[in-house]
């Protein structure tokens, strides 16, 4: 009696396994449609919904260029973890809206996919902005930023001076022996549990990529061989990239950080358990509970220059929009300094332009959090710029939590390596 | 739903069937017939839409280049399988499932059979101890991974168990950071949490032999192993198969344990197919390569399943 009803049961128990398989790829993808821009009122769609105080900004945008009574600009919010789905399934529909921001890393991939147009920007206002800011794609401008992110080395004066270094600066970053011998002492003092926090309890991939690849090209390697984006063979598999992962594993092997952080390490490193830690401008709010103690210097020169990621969220215009110039001059009308500066003050980011740092307190010349603009002028990689990329970052990702791990760092490297060829060559190398 | 009756008595009953009668028996027959097709529509509906649709999809989308984002889809042949198979990851993801299954099918199943029978005895208190098994059960794998995960950490409940059970003698690890124990750890924390689920159909099955097999038993003199062997194992003949198809099917789709508690790290120690497909096609964003790994994975299911139909069929 059962063995009759059996086998459709385990034939449909089979394939909604396998459906289910791609259906958790695909399914989050067929939400939100909509959108579109009627005549005379343009559509806006941000990633922020679930940040009051950067939405507060755009509307703020919107309603004052509203006021002119040009255009009319239609807000829609949505919350960052459905975004990019959204814009997905809306260019599928055909159904973008005409301005959007994205992420930095995804502009490429999106402008290859012909979801963005080129942004036709004044040059001298284009010229203004920290290069990070800017998403560009086989040198065409397709999105626009009104701030970034930096990262930086958090620490106690007291630690540095307990472990007699001196404190870096930007023009005189500390040297890898430098900091070799920094680690070295204050694991020897014994006061902190940690010389240094890499940060490494986040599971999250991007901060994989965003946090470690610029130590990858402070040593000189990289993701991807920047000439043409075609191989990332010798740069992220080279002697370079292997003495990285030395580095690395070191840091782990020897003591100095964790090889799995805390779920909140910068909690941590505010508790006294870790000396230094590797953290970001968001983390300066948390700092001020160390008075002024708590300091924020540059990462050390491990051998091409010191390194921190740029690249944050940036605005841009569908390729499908009706009315591009309207969509421009907004976008014109939104880049002024007063607007950036709001965003550097209300969200605590890197405002995108020399006159917006003028307007904001605390990062005029010589004051405390001008170190993470000119940081991010003097520093700042952005994240290959390929259609790629989303592979790229997920490999590198991958490959950098075995080096963690302990892995042998030389066969990781070259398997990613051979991953990320392959997949390019797959790809027809992501130009067509 | 059953129309072909109606229809037979009408063959019969036109002949005899009055002018009245004949179109009032028709409209009878037409509206038991909408009415089927009513009521099945809803799932068949379901059933095209996000099954059948999105298989089909997948199977095709298996042989072209499709990614999440691109600007062309085209064909491709079998360059996916061909990467497929060259691929390190996927023969790990495919050792580590197999692993899992071939611990976690008996384990589990003989487990929740000691279960069952230890909370089928008529004694005080086995309405709370079938509760407690299957606690674990209808709580979500979601919340038992986040705080098994915290369990497990190096500092954390397990270890310190064993400390103080045994004297500091055992230490432990790094449960999930420890490439050789994050897969046992996996196991150990998926059978504790899937077990009570399989106990309560091995109980529906002891509870359909008749208590008079075992009375008969009794006045031959059986043994209490001889009336498990003879009695008890012979009459769960179908649950049996029931079990052990849902379990390795359960244990061969491994994702959501992993997804939390290692992300298939470290090195690649617990990274399953069904993981593997989801980070391909997901964070990776390469549909067309998830789509193999996907049909790769569904012919080894159903091969796997058809393999147990056949040696567990009814033999003669």
């Amino acid at each position: 009696m059962r063995s009759g009803t059996m086998r459709p049961l385990v034939l449909a128990g089979v394939t909604v396994l396998a459906a289910g398989v791609v259906l958790a790829g695909c399914g989050k993808a067929q939400t939100n449609s909509g959108g579109s821009s009627s005549s005379g009122e343009l559509t806006l769609w941000t990633h922020n919904a679930g940040n009051k105080e950067e939405l507060a900004v755009v509307n703020q945008i919107v309603a004052d260029y509203n006021a002119q009574g040009k255009t009319k600009i239609k807000v829609q919010a949505f919350p960052q973890a459905n975004y990019n789905d959204s814009v997905v399934a809306a260019a599928t529909a055909k159904k973008l809206p005409c301005i959007l921001d994205t992420d930095a890393p995804t502009v490429p991939s999106w402008a290859f996919a012909g979801y963005l147009g080129e942004l036709n920007l004044p040059q001298d206002l284009v010229a203004k902005q920290l290069p990070s800011t800017l998403g560009k794609y086989q040198n065409k401008l397709y999105s626009i930023g009104y701030y970034d992110a930096a990262l930086a080395i958090f620490t106690r004066k007291s630690a540095l001076q307990s472990a007699g270094a001196r404190i870096p600066t930007i023009d005189k970053p500390w040297t890898a022996a430098e900091f070799d011998q920094l680690l070295g002492k204050l694991k020897a003092n014994g006061k902190y549990k940690y010389a240094f926090d890499l940060g490494t309890g986040d599971t999250g991939t991007e901060w994989w990529t965003y946090a470690y690849s610029p130590f990858l090209q402070s040593f000189g390697g990289d993701l991807i061989n920047r000439t043409d984006y075609k191989s990332s063979e010798g740069v992220l598999n080279g002697d370079k990239a292997k003495a990285w992962a030395a580095w690395m594993q070191g840091l782990i092997s020897k003591g100095y950080t964790p090889k799995k952080s805390g779920t909140d390490a910068f909690a941590d490193f505010v508790n006294g358990k870790s000396a230094m830690i590797w953290s970001g401008i968001w983390s300066t709010s948390n700092l001020s509970k160390l008075g002024s103690d708590g300091i924020y210097v540059p990462p050390p020169d491990l051998g091409n220059g010191p390194k921190i990621g740029g690249g944050s969220w940036q605005w841009a215009i569908s390729s499908s929009c009706a009315s591009k110039d309207a969509a421009l001059d907004y976008l014109k009308f939104s880049l002024d300094p007063k607007y950036l500066a709001q965003f550097a003050i209300k969200q605590n980011v890197v405002p995108a332009t020399e006159d917006a740092a003028a307007m904001t307190p605390g990062w005029k010349q010589g004051e405390a959090k001008r170190f993470f603009l000119d940081e991010s002028q003097k520093f700042g990689m952005i994240r290959p710029p390929t259609p790629g990329y989303p592979y790229l970052t997920t490999t590198f990702a991958k490959a950098t939590q075995d080096i963690v791990a302990g892995g042998n760092a030389a066969q990781i490297l070259d398997r990613a390596t051979k991953d990320i060829d392959a997949n390019f060559k797959s790809n027809n190398y992501y130009q067509s | 739903m059953s129309v072909t009756t109606p229809r037979q008595t009408t063959k019969r009953g036109t002949a005899a069937a009055t002018d009245t009668h004949g179109p009032s028996i028709k409209r009878t027959e037409r509206r038991e017939a909408l009415v089927g097709v009513l009521m099945v529509s809803p799932s068949v509906i379901l059933l095209i839409v996000f099954f059948f649709i999105p298989v089909a999809l997948a199977f095709l989308l298996a042989f072209t280049n499709a990614r999440l984002i691109s600007p062309s889809i085209s064909f491709a042949g079998l360059d996916n399988f061909t990467r497929l198979f060259q691929d390190e990851l996927f023969w790990k993801s495919l050792r580590n499932t197999l692993l899992f299954a071939v611990v976690v099918v008996p384990l589990q199943s003989a487990f929740a059979l000691l279960l069952a029978i230890v909370v089928n005895e008529r004694i005080r208190g086995t309405n709370f101890f079938r509760t407690l098994y299957f606690v674990p059960v209808v709580t979500s794998i979601v919340v038992v991974s986040i705080l098994w995960k915290f369990m497990y950490q190096p500092d954390g409940l397990v270890n310190h168990m064993l400390q103080s059970l045994s004297f500091n003698v055992i230490q432990g690890t790094d449960w999930l950071g420890n490439p050789g124990a994050a897969l046992p750890a996996i196991i150990f924390m998926s059978i504790w949490q899937a077990v009570g689920f399989h106990m309560v159909i091995w109980l529906s099955g002891l509870q359909t032999i008749s208590p008079d097999l075992y009375e008969a038993a009794d006045i031959d003199g059986a043994s209490k192993w001889e009336k498990f062997r003879y009695v008890t194992w012979p009459g769960l003949r179908n649950t049996r198969t029931f079990i052990l198809v849902t379990i390795t099917i359960a244990a061969l789709s491994l994702f959501a344990q992993i997804n939390i508690m290692t992300q298939g790290g470290p090195l690649d120690a617990t990274t399953t197919v069904v993981y593997q497909a989801v980070r391909v096609g997901y964070q990776q964003q390469q549909t067309a390569y998830a789509s193999s790994i996907s049909l790769v994975f569904f012919i080894l299911v159903l091969t796997v399943s058809l393999v147990q139909r056949y040696l567990t069929r009814e033999k003669g």
